[in-house]
């Protein structure tokens, strides 16, 4: 495909802990192509963000280990990139809003200090009157009150809020292609979480943008994607465009996924599936999900299925489904 | 930055610190058991000689009393009278104690920059044979005491390898600088008298090396854990996110929060340093205040032991003092925090 943006084949990647490896990405595949907005779904601690921190070369390696698969940004390989093109890529190619904006924020440096760090990197721009007027305007584009004093601001006298839209202005202060954005707004309340969604919105129109949209509630995902990807535990289970999920979900995970009635607040999705997701020290043989699985069947606990075209528009990974069981 | 007004509170706070340990020693080296007064004048003194000391030292009176007539000179600037010089206890202080704040000071150049080098390349280079020569060091260095690292190096300099002098503060027949600070390095380097400053500096290196060489590896092993941990945040993966280069990622956004742990634990080593320093000064024969303490305990000198513990006192509050404002500067958490926002 000529707009394929980002193709991440089979993606394997472990964590190097006391006594061995946790094997949390067992083979995650997904594509993304030029202004699509995608959406990834799955419960707390499925592998999201180590996927996405893996496609940016983030991983913080140690505990992170690539054990296997390709990451294609533009048909360039990332995982093979020397320093210089990772920097290139991150400056002009990707960008990232972290989880946690508290967390993605240095506790010592003003939010100006940061802010123009990145900008100067990124535009090799040495002058700071033009440096401080991108930064300005950065902050203006995430409609924050006050940008001059905004500037000189440590992170700890900023609001939950303000920091969210902090972090999408350093992530967008000079154009990218793809933007990732994993659970933007979820520490805060739902009306601020909806104003941020709707930011973000904006400007990947204005931007031409891609954007994977990272979240837990299926109602967010519902509004603001094209296409969704559903993970569990560390493999791809289900893909489609989110119209034809939502009609015709297959995977009996995602079935298990909408079945529950996702809170308002809070990230209990998983509180209406039985089980628990598995211990990635020791995890189940064949499909991850056949201990929970209400339709486990011996092959399940055998071999592991791939990813399996129903139509054009939705893939499924379940031996429940076609000619899989072969192949 | 509102820090005059936090300057002021700690400062404020300091004043009853000190002054509650002045009660103390005050009252602990008058509970030695033995007559200082007849200790100062010998077994052959007349009982009139001893009970005329006693008066005047008022250790007749009851303690309260004694401590009122002490802490009343004391703001006059006088520390009363060692009992064995004879000479005004400010006096001897005065003489000692720049030896020791300059040997502390250098030790304490040692450990920040010894310390934070051999920190960041144990976290930079982690698990491999750097790392490990380090971390062995490390363990050698925190074990054996300053007084041991002495002997060692005063073997190996003193009598194999003669490079760096083991005796005093200056070479004989060198001339002094004239007394500015008390600080040899300093003064000859105000009065332009180069020679004298090369020979002070020659003198410091082994005993500031024997006295910073526990710290310095404490300070290493710090600074080490703190990189590795903060190595693993999302703001340092962060940093790396928006395309700022690796050699910054490292140097400023993982370095400076980093160091502050590292900076809070010197401040505690070196304050400790100036007291601690009494067997290293004995052995490099270095005239400074811990090895007038000790000698002046020895003696139930009773002025010059609380005049001792009152000057270390102020010194390590003061050390604190700093160590905290520092720790605030590279800190906007404290800071602010401090600040009520
Ligand atoms: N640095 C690390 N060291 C060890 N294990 C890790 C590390 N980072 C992630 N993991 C493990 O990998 C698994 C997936 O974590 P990840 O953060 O990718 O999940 P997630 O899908 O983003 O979850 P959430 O929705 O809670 O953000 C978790 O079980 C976690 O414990
Ligand atoms: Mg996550």
């Amino acid at each position: 495909m000529q707009d394929v943006l980002l193709d991440v084949q089979n993606l394997v990647v472990h964590f190097r802990v006391y006594g061995g490896y946790l094997k949390v990405l067992d083979g995650v595949t997904l594509q993304v192509r030029r202004q699509e907005r995608v959406g990834l779904v799955g419960e707390t601690g499925c592998g999201k963000t180590t996927t996405m921190k893996t496609i940016m070369g983030i991983l913080p390696k140690p505990p992170g280990v690539v054990r296997g698969g390709r990451i294609l940004f533009k048909g360039r390989d990332v995982l093979s990139m020397r320093p210089q093109e990772l920097e290139h890529l991150r400056r002009s190619g990707i960008s990232m809003i972290f989880q946690d904006p508290t967390a993605a924020l240095n506790p010592v440096f003003t939010v100006g200090e940061q802010l123009e760090d990145a900008i100067r990197y990124a535009l090799g721009r040495r002058d700071h009157a033009s440096v401080r007027e991108v930064a300005l305007s950065a902050l203006q584009s995430v409609a924050l009150p006050d940008p001059p004093r905004i500037l000189e601001s440590y992170p700890v006298q900023l609001s939950g809020g303000m920091r969210q839209r902090v972090c999408i202005a350093l992530a967008l202060a000079y154009p990218k292609e793809l933007l990732i954005a994993d659970e933007p707004g979820t520490s805060l309340d739902v009306t601020i979480q909806d104003q941020i969604l709707r930011l973000i919105h904006r400007l990947a129109e204005e931007r031409k943008m891609a954007v994977i949209l990272i979240s837990h509630s299926l109602g967010v995902i519902r509004e603001w994607t094209e296409r969704v990807y559903v993970m569990y535990a560390g493999t791809i289970v289900e893909e489609a465009k989110t119209g034809e999920l939502f009609a015709r979900p297959l995977h009996p995970y995602t079935g298990a996924l909408m079945r529950c009635v996702p809170k308002l607040t809070g990230t209990g999705i998983a509180e209406g599936i039985p089980g628990r997701i598995p211990d990635y020290f020791d995890p189940p043989a064949g499909c991850r999900f056949h201990p929970r699985c209400p339709h486990c069947m011996d092959i399940c606990r055998q071999r592991k299925p791939q990813l399996f075209p129903v139509d054009e528009n939705h893939r499924v990974a379940c031996f429940l489904f076609g000619r899989n069981s072969r192949g | 930055m509102n820090f005059s007004r936090y300057l002021l509170r700690r400062l404020g706070y300091s004043v009853f610190v000190l002054l509650g340990l002045s009660v103390v020693v005050f009252i602990i080296a008058r509970l030695v058991p033995g007559d200082p007064a007849r200790a100062a004048l010998g077994p052959r003194a007349t009982q009139e000689a001893v009970e005329a000391l006693r008066a005047k030292l008022h250790l007749d009176k009851p303690i309260y009393v004694q401590y009122f007539f002490w802490l009343r000179s004391v703001f006059q600037g006088d520390f009363g009278e060692s009992l064995y010089t004879r000479r005004p206890v400010i006096e001897d202080i005065r003489e000692f104690l720049p030896a020791t704040l300059e040997l502390a000071l250098f030790a304490g150049l040692f450990m920040a920059v010894f310390g934070l080098l051999l920190g960041v390349l144990s976290a930079r280079y982690a698990n491999t044979w750097v790392d490990n020569v380090i971390r062995v060091l490390a363990y050698l260095g925190i074990a054996t005491p300053a007084f041991v690292v002495a002997i060692i190096l005063i073997l190996l300099f003193g009598m194999y390898y003669e490079v760096f002098p083991t005796i005093g503060r200056l070479s004989p027949g060198i001339s002094a600088p004239p007394r500015l600070t008390g600080l040899l390095t300093l003064d000859s380097l105000l009065s332009g008298n180069w020679i004298a400053l090369v020979d002070a500096l020659k003198h410091l290196f082994l005993p500031a090396l024997s006295l910073s060489l526990g710290g310095l590896f404490q300070e290493a092993r710090i600074t080490r854990a703190s990189m590795l941990e903060n190595a693993r945040r999302d703001f340092v993966a962060a940093a790396r996110a928006y395309g700022i280069p690796e050699r910054v990622v490292i140097a400023k956004y993982l370095f400076k929060p980093s160091i502050i742990p590292t900076v809070s634990i010197l401040g505690l080593d070196f304050a400790s340093l100036i007291g601690n320093a009494f067997l290293v000064e004995l052995l490099f024969n270095w005239p400074g205040i811990s090895r007038y303490g000790i000698n002046v305990m020895l003696r139930k000198d009773i002025e010059a032991i609380v005049a001792v513990v009152m000057v270390l006192g102020v010194v390590f509050t003061v050390v604190n003092i700093l160590v905290d404002l520092v720790v605030a500067y590279l800190d906007p958490r404290i800071r602010l925090v401090e600040r009520g926002e």
